[in-house]
């Protein structure tokens, strides 16, 4: 099993990384472009095959190392 | 007093800091690597700036799992002081010793200069050496080091005097141009609640002889130097 996780800047928080890359496609043409965000993606394999503790046990790790809740949000699936 | 200064893989300003503490000031102390878990006849701990594990996922996310952490915690809970420098200010908010997150410059330039830094909070452990309205003199140098917290926590910050230094120009202006980094509320540096933890993204220990073209730093270690003292012959 893997667990794909991303790491996204909070809303409120300033992402001069996203901006820098929004203007840069807009500066080479692309219409429509809204706002970008900038994160994080990450995979990691998993032994066994069970799930649900796994779920557990990837939520745990991301509150307390893969991301900082103070300026991040995270998502994971485990497949 | 003894101070330790922590040793982590990659910390690269752990020598001008005990050089400044020994040397400069006359102190005692010495170096206490990260493998290390206990802080034995310490009396104040410098956690020096670097890059402590190549900054991988998080500037200073990794270092605080280091075993040395929980003795700094134990340390702190117990009132000993503790200073972060660039890095160590990093490392001290991941470990959540102190408030909010160091972010992405907004620039994306890694800055490394001299700024002006005004003093918040005279009466800390960190400042109380610092006369009234002068403005500290100081280089900074990180990619990372803009301060960011959310509302509530920077309301608790100012109305607690947690804020100890902010970015200004040399006359102590706190304005937008003289923010390197696009930290909030122009914060170069805060505390903890009960003040005994701080951290700062300037290096006060490059800062701390004429030689350098600034001693204004020094003026942070001889006012925790003072405040221990100060602390000693009260509890004597």
């Amino acid at each position: 099993m893997k667990a794909r996780i991303i790491v996204t800047p909070k809303k409120a928080v300033l992402d001069p990384q996203g901006k820098s890359v929004q203007n840069a496609l807009e500066h080479m043409g692309y219409q429509g472009i809204g706002e970008v965000h900038v994160g994080k993606y990450l995979e990691i394999e998993l032994a066994g095959a069970d799930k649900e503790s796994w779920r557990r046990k990837i939520d745990e790790a991301c509150h307390r190392i893969l991301s900082n809740p103070v300026i991040e949000d995270y998502k994971f699936e485990i497949e | 007093m003894n101070f330790a200064v922590l040793q982590f893989p990659a910390s690269n300003c752990d020598q001008d800091a005990l050089h400044v503490l020994k040397n400069v000031l006359g102190q005692s102390a010495r170096f206490v690597w990260h493998k290390e878990n206990s802080l034995t006849d310490i009396d104040a701990v410098v956690i020096p700036g670097g890059f402590s594990y190549g900054d991988y996922l998080r500037t200073g996310a990794i270092a605080r799992f280091s075993p040395i952490m929980e003795a700094v915690r134990a340390f702190a809970a117990n009132g000993g002081p503790v200073l972060g420098i660039c890095n160590g200010f990093q490392i001290l908010c991941e470990a959540g010793l102190l408030a909010g997150a160091l972010i992405r410059n907004r620039s994306l330039q890694f800055r490394c200069e001299h700024v002006f830094i005004k003093t918040g909070n005279p009466n800390s452990p960190f400042t109380n050496r610092s006369p009234p309205g002068k403005i500290l003199r100081v280089p900074i140098a990180h990619g990372e080091g803009c301060y960011f917290a959310d509302e509530p926590t920077l309301e608790r910050l100012k109305s607690n005097g947690q804020i100890l230094w902010q970015y200004s120009d040399a006359s102590g202006q706190l304005t937008e141009s003289s923010n390197p980094n696009g930290s909030l509320w122009n914060i170069a540096g805060i505390c903890n609640e009960a003040g005994n933890v701080a951290g700062l993204m300037p290096h006060p220990e490059r800062a701390s002889e004429d030689i350098l073209g600034s001693a204004d730093g020094r003026l942070i270690f001889e006012s925790l130097i003072f405040w221990l003292e100060h602390k000693m012959a009260g509890a004597a």
